[in-house]
């Protein structure tokens, strides 16, 4: 569902955006977040980032611990008041502010008036960046042949598909090979992942598989959760593919940071990753 | 029919290794999606469609009574009887009583999902009355004493030679040597092995894709006809049918059928679609002599005016596994009942009880897929959902799962306390991991890191390096 609201109001000129940092962004991977603030800031929004936020709560919301899940809705709602927009660097946190928080509320109408209107500014980055604000083109360089997965929540909840792939054709350098079955979800499903790892694995050496055949050296998506899981398949198959966070492209991060799972430092000699 | 969900988690990975398996689901994997989408872009009004279908259906649902009894009474103007049963065991019984009055030897089935779940075949076997499945992959299912393994494909777990080897058993009167060069001596083979038992029949038992209220008329769709024989041929038409298949009009039905054919098999429409109503009417040239509905609820009233009340919408077109990646995975007799695939998940444990089937909403990543393919728009993963919530609130979940869970939720709510414990914990594994990028073993995470490394944290956590540098700037 592509956001029909924010395209119907004139842009502010610059707004104020809460960053919503995301709770695997901050433990695992900060530059997502980093890459975040440079691509708001370039498209004229002012950035903060509120200091009481954790996380969006669907560990709790999928396990079915709705109490859990309402109480942390309720400190977001708190936390992230008073912006004009809120934009997280993952389809699916943004999923879950925008689509599923007011519905925790539906027995209290007066917390819930308040979370429609807290979710309706509620986006996710690179989806934020075209239809909001009009970005047609980034300023970075990536040499390279890269193919794009759509995570499920950015794809379905947030209509994010479109827009990633205008912006990459804009990075220089950088080739599109689109992979067969983007839209296939590549097994994470938060503690599905450990749940059942089996059929997770199954599903992650697919997308693995065809993100390979695709011809591409790297892939990209918006969802740290998939990405963990596609760089931790692919690393185990020993495959030479190189994995990263769809920001951190479009905000020219690349030199500063290696790909995610890759290592950080020059092997000694004798010293193999396996 | 047995209840084996408990076990899912062993039948799954079972077929995750079972790689003739893997071939059969391979081979149809995205065949039906590709299908589906051509036959949705050839018809610009399907979104509207599956408006209008939903809308059907929660009409029906939400005046269910209503059209239940009008569909009853219509039947009996027909000439036709209504059997009202509230459990398998009486469906059960009211077929063998039905067979019994005509001192029926052999019946002859159409595909029916209701039959299984009431485990119709054994029950009929065990009494001396036997059942002869007439729809091709059912025909070889029987032989193989197996169940189907998906809603509209029920042998889709199958491959060639898996036919092969059944029809050289079980046919043993032909030549040994024959051969089986194409799909299509299978079925010519089936088709007269199936002739006789056509004629012979005594009663004829078909499932139901809809009940329509307003004539009292049942339809069924098939795409190889054996439907139309199984009801016309033989003195007795039995109908099973679930409560929830009732619909008002004939109008109704029309629009429903629309959106069934191009979401189950990408077909404009099914090859056969039959309308019966009530047994052999003067003039007739064909047609049963006499004409039963079981009607049968099974735990499904119960749902109504439940939070999953959106499931009574479902039509039964498979389009929700034939896109699901999980099913696709393991094939749908890892869910271990009767319903597979999404469908399945939000169906068993309300049928069965979630304490017996809590795996299967659990094991969906929520990718949100079955949902965007619905014909009626079933929300299938908040459904699951609400399955999971059921779980937790009744404290079914195993309490490994509820104390992490409690843990991370205290972090949580306490953002001072979680960034220190983040803090931490980004950097131990960092640390941890040597500059190596991955680990390839974490204690405490074995399912992750059974198959798959995991990639370590860049070291300082967002909000320790963005404060940092807020520092300096200062
Ligand atoms: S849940 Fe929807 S997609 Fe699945 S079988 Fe029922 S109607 Fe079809």
């Amino acid at each position: 569902m592509p956001d029909s609201l924010s395209a119907q109001s004139p842009p502010l000129k610059s707004p104020r955006v809460a960053l919503f940092v995301t709770c695997l962004v901050d433990l695992h991977r900060p530059s997502v977040g980093f890459a975040a603030l440079r691509l708001l800031e370039a498209a004229g929004c002012r950035v903060e980032v509120p200091r009481a936020q954790t996380c969006c709560g669907q560990p709790a919301y999928n396990s079915g611990d709705r109490a859990t899940a309402r109480d942390l809705a309720r400190r977001i709602l708190d936390a992230l008041a008073g912006y004009d927009y809120v934009v997280a660097p993952s389809g699916s946190c943004a999923g879950m502010l925008r689509h599923h928080l007011p519905h925790l509320f539906d027995d209290d109408p007066n917390t819930r008036a308040k979370a429609d209107a807290f979710a309706a500014r509620v986006h996710e980055l690179v989806s934020f960046l075209v239809d909001v604000r009009g970005v047609t083109h980034v300023e970075a360089r990536y040499e390279g042949n890269v193919t794009y997965h759509d995570s499920c929540s950015g794809l379905r909840e947030m209509g994010v598909k479109a827009q990633a792939r205008t912006l990459l054709a804009s990075v220089d350098g950088l080739t599109l090979k689109e992979m067969n079955e983007p839209e296939t979800c590549c097994g994470f499903g938060g503690t599905f992942s450990v749940k059942y790892p089996e059929i997770s694995v199954r599903m992650a050496s697919d997308k693995t598989r065809d993100a390979a055949s695709s011809g591409a050296d790297t892939l990209l998506a918006g969802d740290l959760g998939c990405l963990l899981n596609i760089a931790g398949r692919a690393a185990r198959e020993g495959r030479d593919i190189r994995v990263r966070h769809v920001a951190e492209v479009l905000a020219g991060m690349t030199e500063e940071l290696p790909p995610i799972g890759a290592p950080t430092r020059v092997a000694k000699p004798g010293e193999g990753r396996k | 029919m047995n209840v084996d969900s408990p076990d899912f988690k062993r039948r799954a990975k079972r077929a995750l290794d079972n790689a003739s398996l893997q071939t059969a689901l391979t081979a149809t994997r995205g065949a039906f999606a590709a299908r589906r989408a051509a036959a949705v872009a050839a018809l610009p009004e399907f979104e509207a469609l599956r408006d209008a279908a939903k809308a059907i259906k929660d009409h029906t649902l939400a005046h269910l009574d209503f059209y239940l009894e009008t569909y009853a009474a219509n039947v009996e103007r027909a000439g036709g009887h209504v059997h009202w049963c509230s459990t398998a065991d009486e469906a059960r019984e009211a077929v063998l009583a039905i067979c019994r009055g005509v001192d029926a030897r052999t019946v002859t089935k159409g595909k029916s999902m209701i039959s299984e779940e009431i485990a119709l075949n054994d029950y009929l076997e065990a009494n001396g009355v036997q059942p002869v499945e007439t729809d091709l992959g059912e025909y070889i299912l029987q032989l193989r004493h197996e169940a189907p393994s998906h809603i509209i494909a029920p042998a889709i777990h199958l491959n060639r030679d898996d036919w092969e080897t059944a029809f050289r058993k079980a046919h043993t009167d032909r030549p040994a040597d024959r051969r089986f060069a194409e799909r299509r001596d299978i079925m010519v083979e089936a088709r007269e092995e199936l002739r006789e038992k056509f004629l012979a029949a005594d009663v004829g038992i078909t499932g139901a894709n809809f009940l329509i209220a307003e004539t009292g008329s049942s339809v069924i769709v098939t795409n190889e006809g054996n439907g139309d024989l199984t009801q016309t041929l033989p003195k007795v038409h039995i109908v099973l049918a679930s409560i929830e298949k009732v619909v008002p009009t004939l109008e109704d039905t029309t629009s429903l059928l629309r959106v069934l054919a191009r979401s189950a098999t990408g077909q404009d429409f099914s090859v056969y679609t039959t309308f019966s109503t009530g047994p052999r009417q003067e003039g007739d040239l064909d047609g049963p002599i006499d004409y039963h509905v079981i009607l049968l609820d099974n735990g499904r009233s119960a749902m109504v005016g439940s939070e999953f009340q959106d499931m009574l919408r479902c039509i039964r077109c498979s389009a929700c596994m034939n896109h699901c990646p999980v099913f696709f995975a393991v094939g749908g007799h890892s869910y271990g009942w009767v319903y597979p695939g999404p469908m399945g998940s939000v169906l068993t444990p309300a049928l069965v009880g979630i304490e017996r089937a809590g795996n299967l909403p659990n094991a969906s990543t929520f990718c949100g897929k079955c949902e965007s393919v619905c014909p009626v728009k079933i929300p299938l993963p908040n459904l699951m959902r609400h399955w999971r919530e059921r779980e937790f609130e009744r404290h079914l979940a195993p309490p490994v799962v509820r104390a992490n869970l409690a843990l991370w939720a205290w972090f949580a709510r306490h953002p001072a306390a979680y960034r220190l414990a983040t803090r931490a914990a980004s950097r131990a594994m960092a640390l941890a991991a040597r500059g190596r990028g991955a680990f390839r073993r974490l204690p405490f995470a074995g399912g992750w890191t059974g198959g798959r490394d995991f990639p370590a944290p860049e070291g300082e956590t967002f909000f320790a390096r963005y404060a940092r540098e807020q520092r300096r700037k200062r």
